[in-house]
């Protein structure tokens, strides 16, 4: 949390609208560990990470989904290694769930 | 906005202490983002919806602020189950420092480089002295009990008390034990802690009180310089601080 908190500052003070991505849990070995966060902003500006790369970019899309509707989601990744190529999925093998919310508490 | 992100800020920002739950899913699907400020006292901020489940996840969030490790839980109420990511954000971790002399010198300077803030305090002015501690965030020169039992000594305080005189580290010893600090530990051989412990206890100290101390100071890594000890020291602070006894330090089957 205490990363993030110096963008997130910023982008409030502009007026834009904030979410923020939670990893919550994590089975086998994961990038990141529960409590990583990711902020996104209205513009989609990044701050912080959820996994070191590989799923950011399927995160971003849903937190800008959620900036707009305001629906909390649930996301789950990760997937066996020979399903790992071109799909979204933990280079080492775990699985994460990440929450999605916007920043409106 | 409920405003429990600016609270969140203002509580972090002030080293107070603070958790933060989020009921991220829910069987039925309803307060999903709903969240709970939970402070030391166990008072919140915030509503689930559900008084019954606000009620048992006040109470492992207050335990959360001290641990700081985030994790999700599972809550069942009749039929419906609830799944609660809970976050404790705690002060930073503080180091005091009871006697001003050889050890704690070394000792502020390890805990300064691990990140603990580091009060220094002693009775005795010509040992508590800036040239001596140039990087103590504190350095207070006074009796130590009095000023121990106007601090605020929480889960995230270490407390080494090194003056090797009774008349400083009992008093203190009596303030710090009655105080819900993470770690306490007190110079001595096992024959002067021994000895400490028989007169504390008729002074009223109980045994489980006295089992709190860490004596002889430090782990046994037969430390013979003032920095060898303030390394054992330090290292008995940080172990404790992640829940290891003496006896899992060298085990890594054990987490």
């Amino acid at each position: 949390m205490r990363d993030i908190l110096p963008d997130v500052e910023r982008w409030r003070a502009r007026g834009e609208r904030v979410a923020v991505a939670t990893v919550v849990s994590v089975a086998g070995s994961a990038p990141r560990r529960p409590g990583a966060k990711l902020a996104v902003s209205e513009k989609g500006e990044i701050s912080g990470s959820v996994s070191g790369g590989c799923v950011e970019p399927a995160v971003i899309e849903t937190a800008l989904q959620v900036i707009k509707d305001g629906k909390p989601q649930m996301l789950e990744f990760g997937i066996s290694e020979e399903e790992n190529f071109e799909q979204i999925g933990l280079a080492c093998g775990g699985t994460i769930h990440v929450f999605v919310e916007r920043l409106d508490w | 906005m409920s405003g429990l992100y600016e609270e969140l800020k203002q509580q972090v920002a002030q080293e107070r202490g603070v958790a933060l739950a989020t009921l991220v899913r829910s069987s039925s699907g309803q307060g999903i983002g709903a969240k709970l400020l939970v402070f030391p006292d166990k008072r919140f901020h915030g509503s689930f919806g559900f008084p019954e489940l606000e009620a048992r996840v006040v109470e492992d969030a207050e335990q959360a602020i001290w641990i700081g490790e985030p994790g999700t839980r599972l809550y069942t109420l009749g039929e419906e189950t609830f799944e609660v990511f809970i976050e404790g954000f705690p002060p930073p971790p503080r180091l005091i420092i009871v006697g001003a002399g050889h050890i704690a010198i070394p000792l502020t300077t390890f805990a300064r480089t691990l990140g603990y803030r580091v009060v220094v305090i002693d009775a005795r002015a010509a040992f508590a002295t800036r040239e001596r501690f140039p990087h103590a965030d504190e350095l207070i020169v006074a009796w130590p009990d009095e000023v121990l039992v106007r601090m605020d000594l929480n889960p995230s305080t270490a407390v080494a008390i090194l003056t090797h005189d009774p008349k400083f580290d009992e008093p203190s010893l009596k303030v710090v034990l009655s105080r819900p600090v993470g770690y306490v530990g007190a110079i001595g051989s096992r024959k002067t802690s021994q000895e400490r412990n028989e007169r504390l206890k008729q002074q009223g100290l109980t045994d489980e009180q006295l089992s709190r101390i860490h004596a002889p100071i430090g782990l046994n890594i037969g430390a013979k310089t003032p920095e060898e000890m303030a390394l054992a020291i330090m290292a008995e602070i940080v172990a404790s601080r992640y829940g290891k006894d003496r006896s899992a330090i060298l085990d890594w089957s054990r987490k």
